[in-house]
């Protein structure tokens, strides 16, 4: 009887991100320049409205909803609230930087849509809902990296949205054969189907949607955008697009790995996993902008977040270590980004001398960002790290687990080359190393610090509380 | 009990950080205040502690952590953790009593060093894997930071190769401890129940590959020939605290996990490898001397003795693998003195590293030849150096000969060609009688000239360093007593 129902209150969260985007669209049109805090009032309150929905919901058992299209289940719950979590914490980062901007109540809807979008893939349980997230995923993105005006913005922008065209037709092509395939887009009879299907074209289909994915993911082979974005984009979306998107994707590859056959894909996310994470960290090695090394960094993460799905159906610990990794990655680069945000004028790395001098605090939530996205203990991203090199090793991927610690290593001299200036003496002698920044004068910004300092402080916390944290990710 | 000993310095490390309007002499005088209330608590766990019976811990406490990979907040001492803990503790003391004249940023710098010790304490009591790696991989973080923040000469470059060769270990450490934890049947990263049942028994290959991985991030720590290039450069540029507690508690890290974790978890990798291990033993051994003997620069050298010193303990817990049924009571007197050697050794060199830093303080220099006859300005100098140097020599009466003394027996007992090993402590005595002779003997000349001699907090932290290893080498029984039934015990775990 319920199943026959749409029960329409299981989409609670998408209802309200999607709504509350086009009410601030509307809204924001009404309300004059200097008062578009309300807006930005309202798009907070939307947001934890979306944070509350989900977090009673996930304490009801697994579910679906829409004619099986869409689940209701402990990951899709998870990623509900971190993607709206981690845009609730990024509108911090808009307080200090659009605020009383030509556009700011556009960014707003910009990013509930794309958090709405983001959320839809990751509870996408049928090829045409998937389809229908990555698109109001990745749409407004073009749009969040084009508001920057600026010349390298409109570049970004540009590159994305081809680079988005390119993997967004292939996703839909990956969608066309399985569904040719089996005659059914669900993803509960394609489980059932694809057994007998051709292991060629079922091979084909897996490559083009989870490459497709990518694109969202910022995973090698669709990262081209990632670094230009995160350079150019304002903080507000560059936070958010290496951010947010990802918890969907990620949590979409999963969901479509455990549907196809087992032959057609382990090999592939473990090669993807391995080319993201190790061309991610020698890219970033010799970037001098902060914001596009944390561009490659995330590259890289997006390649140890792919190590526990090859686990997928082999490891019990595949799930729900990815979904501690997702939670851990959404603190922590948040706590990074903030950081540059909180210092706008310093674009090169040479500039952070002296700053942990100057900002103890915020140079301390800096060393808690950058050396928990290494993996250094307690932090959240290395119970993420340990747990999914373990499912990974646990489901025979042992060499994996290795490629993972590897890559860590690398990834911690680029990470310290951040570090180093930062803790450095500041030197007044010289005008280019001074304390105050390139500028001179720089501009006080109040929320990003503040911002830096608590993510780092619950990426802590997370690693610390890593008990309570698992116990969620298992579910009820 | 244990959990306060451990996080109360981290208490106090936040309450410094956090509350700017300290002074500086009140940040100096809390850590030593701090130092001394965790000493005198380790010292009364050590007039309650009774050997626990053979796979279990004294003290112990757990709580969960990270279920979902059996991984908990397990602590407690054995007759392994509780001597470490007791010189961890000693030497922090001795440090903060050192630092009471820190002019450079002291309430940072006591703040990161009572982090420290909260690591270091963390890591001798830690009975769980994940939690041993926790505190592993932040003793690094914490030390970096003292060599780039204190240090001086080419500071940042040392620093930087510090942190990345001794990352690059811990993180081989940790492949090598999912390895077990996948192998053991239940998953778990439980040490003692690792060590009861353990996992890879009978499998050679896996086994030797995670033993591999193991060794590789120990060996990195502790550290052996060939993988202690990163120590030198980090000895010679770190302050005179910093050297202290990197070459008197941290490289204690890695021998202390061969005791700990390599030989009960894996011990029939450990027996088939156990030659590889004898000879890094050897070679660091007489390698060690031999460059040390080489040095000019004071610190250096007795930064390579560090080298010389750890093959001793690394020659014996290789011994200890060549199982014979035979030489069951030499194996242990072996591990008995590798563990002894550990407590000795940082006694003995957290003692001349401070010796050297009084050297760079006063003279801006540890080039031995620009020294001479100082032992004429700077007797009691002179005479504290000169006591260490013999300790750390193994002359009788010290903590070093027991150490030594156990080692070599039980060593040549059970495989008699160990006994060329014996040549690291005549060059050792050969390069310690040289520096001497250099620095202190002669004319005065160069930079002794108006070198003043020690002040009262240089020698209440030096002195008791000292005291404490001619207490050791003179009545060894209540420190063997501890250690010995623990020695049996994995000797024990090792035949099986």
């Amino acid at each position: 009887m319920e199943t026959e129902m749409m029960r329409p209150l299981l989409l609670l969260p998408e209802m309200l991100l999607a709504g509350g985007a086009l009410a601030a669209l509307i809204g924001g049109s009404f309300v004059p320049r200097h008062r578009q805090w309300i807006i930005r009032i309202f798009t907070a309150i939307v947001l934890v409205a979306t944070i509350v929905a989900a977090a009673i919901q996930i304490r009801s058992p697994a579910t679906s909803a829409f004619d099986d299209s869409f689940a209701v289940d402990t990951a899709t719950g998870i990623a509900r609230i971190l993607a709206a979590s981690g845009t609730l914490l990024i509108l911090a980062i808009a307080a200090d930087e659009i605020a009383g901007s030509a556009r700011e109540s556009e960014t707003y809807a910009l990013l509930l849509f794309s958090t709405a979008g983001t959320v839809l893939l990751a509870g996408a349980n049928d090829l045409l809902a998937l389809a229908v997230g990555f698109l109001l995923a990745s749409i407004p993105l073009y749009a969040l990296i084009g508001l920057a005006h600026t010349g390298a913005g409109a570049e970004a922008a540009m590159k994305t949205y081809l680079m988005g065209a390119l993997f967004g037709i292939l996703l839909l092509l990956g969608v066309t054969i399985l569904s040719g395939l089996t005659g059914t887009t669900g993803y509960a009879e394609l489980a059932d189907r694809l057994a007998g299907a051709p292991k060629a074209a079922v091979t084909v289909a897996a490559v083009a949607v989870i490459g497709g994915l990518m694109f969202k993911a910022g995973g090698v082979p669709a990262h081209f955008w990632v670094p230009d974005a995160a350079q150019a984009a304002t903080a507000t979306a560059a936070t958010f697009l290496t951010t947010v998107p990802k918890i969907g994707a990620l949590v979409a590859v999963y969901r479509l790995a455990t549907v196809l056959p087992p032959s057609s894909w382990p090999l592939l996310v473990a090669a993807l996993a391995v080319a993201s994470m190790t061309l991610g960290n020698l890219a970033a090695y010799w970037q001098s902008d902060p914001r596009r090394l944390l561009g490659w960094s995330t590259v890289s993460q997006v390649g140890f977040l792919l190590v526990p799905i090859v686990a997928a159906g082999r490891s019990d610990l595949a799930l729900p270590s990815l979904l501690v990794y997702l939670t851990g990655y959404t603190a922590t680069n948040i706590a990074a980004f903030a950081v540059s945000a909180a210092l706008p004028e310093r674009r090169d790395l040479t500039d952070y001398r002296g700053v942990a001098a100057e900002r103890p605090w915020l140079a301390a939530a800096l060393l808690v960002a950058l050396l928990g996205l290494v993996g250094t203990p307690p932090a959240a991203v290395f119970v993420g790290k340990l747990t999914t090199a373990t499912a990974a090793w646990d489901g025979g991927y042992a060499w994996l687990a290795v490629v993972v610690f590897a890559n860590s290593v690398l990834s911690l001299f680029y990470y310290l080359r951040w570090i180093v200036p930062t803790y450095r003496q500041p030197n007044p002698g010289n005008p280019d190393g001074g304390a105050r920044g390139p500028s001179g004068d720089e501009q006080v910004r109040p929320w990003s610090p503040r911002l830096a300092v608590t993510a780092a402080a619950v990426s802590l916390a997370l690693g610390v509380a890593a008990g309570p944290l698992w116990a969620l990710v298992t579910g009820p | 009990m244990l959990s306060l000993i451990v996080f109360l310095p981290l208490i106090a490390a936040v309450a410094l950080a956090a509350v700017p309007r300290l002074g500086d002499t009140v940040a100096r005088w809390t850590w030593v205040a701090v130092a001394a209330v965790d000493l005198g608590l380790i010292a009364l766990v050590w007039a309650r502690y009774d050997t626990p019976p053979p796979g279990e811990l004294a003290f112990a406490e757990r709580a969960a952590w990270i279920p979902g990979v059996n991984s908990s907040y397990h602590i407690g001492v054995d007759g392994f953790s509780l001597p470490l803990v007791s010189m961890t503790a000693v030497i922090y003391l001795a440090c903060a009593v050192y630092a009471l004249r820190e002019r450079h940023r002291p309430r940072a710098h006591a703040a990161l060093f009572l982090f420290l010790q909260s690591v270091s304490l963390g890591l001798f009591v830690a009975a769980d894997l994940i939690l041993f790696f926790v505190f592993f991989d932040l003793s690094i973080v914490g030390m970096y930071f003292v060599i780039a923040g204190w240090g001086h000469g080419n500071r940042a470059h040392s620093a930087l190769k510090f942190f990345l060769y001794t990352f690059l270990g811990s993180l081989a450490l940790l492949v090598g401890f999912i390895g077990l934890y996948v192998a053991a049947n239940p998953h778990t990263f439980d040490m003692p129940e690792l060590a009861a049942t353990p996992p890879l028994q009978g499998r050679p290959v896996a086994g030797g590959l995670v033993l591999a991985a193991i060794l590789l991030g120990l060996a990195v720590k502790t550290p052996t020939v060939p993988f202690h290039t990163w120590l030198p450069p980090a000895h010679t540029d770190a302050p005179a605290v910093g050297s202290a507690v990197l070459a008197g508690v941290l490289l204690k890290m890695g021998t202390y996990g061969f005791v700990r974790i390599a030989m009960p978890m894996l011990p029939q990798a450990w027996r088939a490898w156990a030659w590889v291990v004898i000879v890094v033993g050897v070679m660091s051994v007489i390698y060690g001397a031999l460059v040390a003997l080489a040095q000019s620069n004071v610190k250096r050298m007795i930064a390579y003795t560090s080298v010389n010193h750890m093959g001793y303990i690394i020659l014996a817990v290789g011994v200890a693998g060549l199982v014979a049924a035979d030489t069951t009571q030499a194996r242990s007197v072996a591990v008995a003195g590798a563990v002894t050697q550990m407590v000795s050794h940082g006694l003995i060199t957290g003692a001349l590293f401070l010796l050297a830093g009084v050297l760079q303080d006063r003279a801006g220099t540890y080039d031995m030849r620009d020294f001479g006859g100082l032992a004429a300005p700077a007797p009691t100098f002179a005479a504290l150096f000169a006591v260490g140097a013999f300790a750390s020599l193994g002359l009788p009466a010290f903590s070093g000969f027991i150490a030594e003394f156990q080692i070599f027996t039980g060593s040549v007992a059970a495989a008699p060609v160990t006994a060329v090993a014996v040549l690291g402590i005549l060059i050792t005595a050969a390069l310690f009688l040289r520096a001497l002779q250099r620095v202190f003997t002669g004319d005065t000349a160069g930079s002794s000239v108006g070198f003043t001699d020690l002040r009262a907090r240089e020698l209440w932290s030096v002195g008791p360093l000292l005291l404490l290893s001619l207490a050791v080498g003179v009545l060894p029984r209540p420190l063997l007593d501890v250690i010995e039934p623990a020695a049996h015990a994995v000797v024990g775990l090792l035949g099986r």
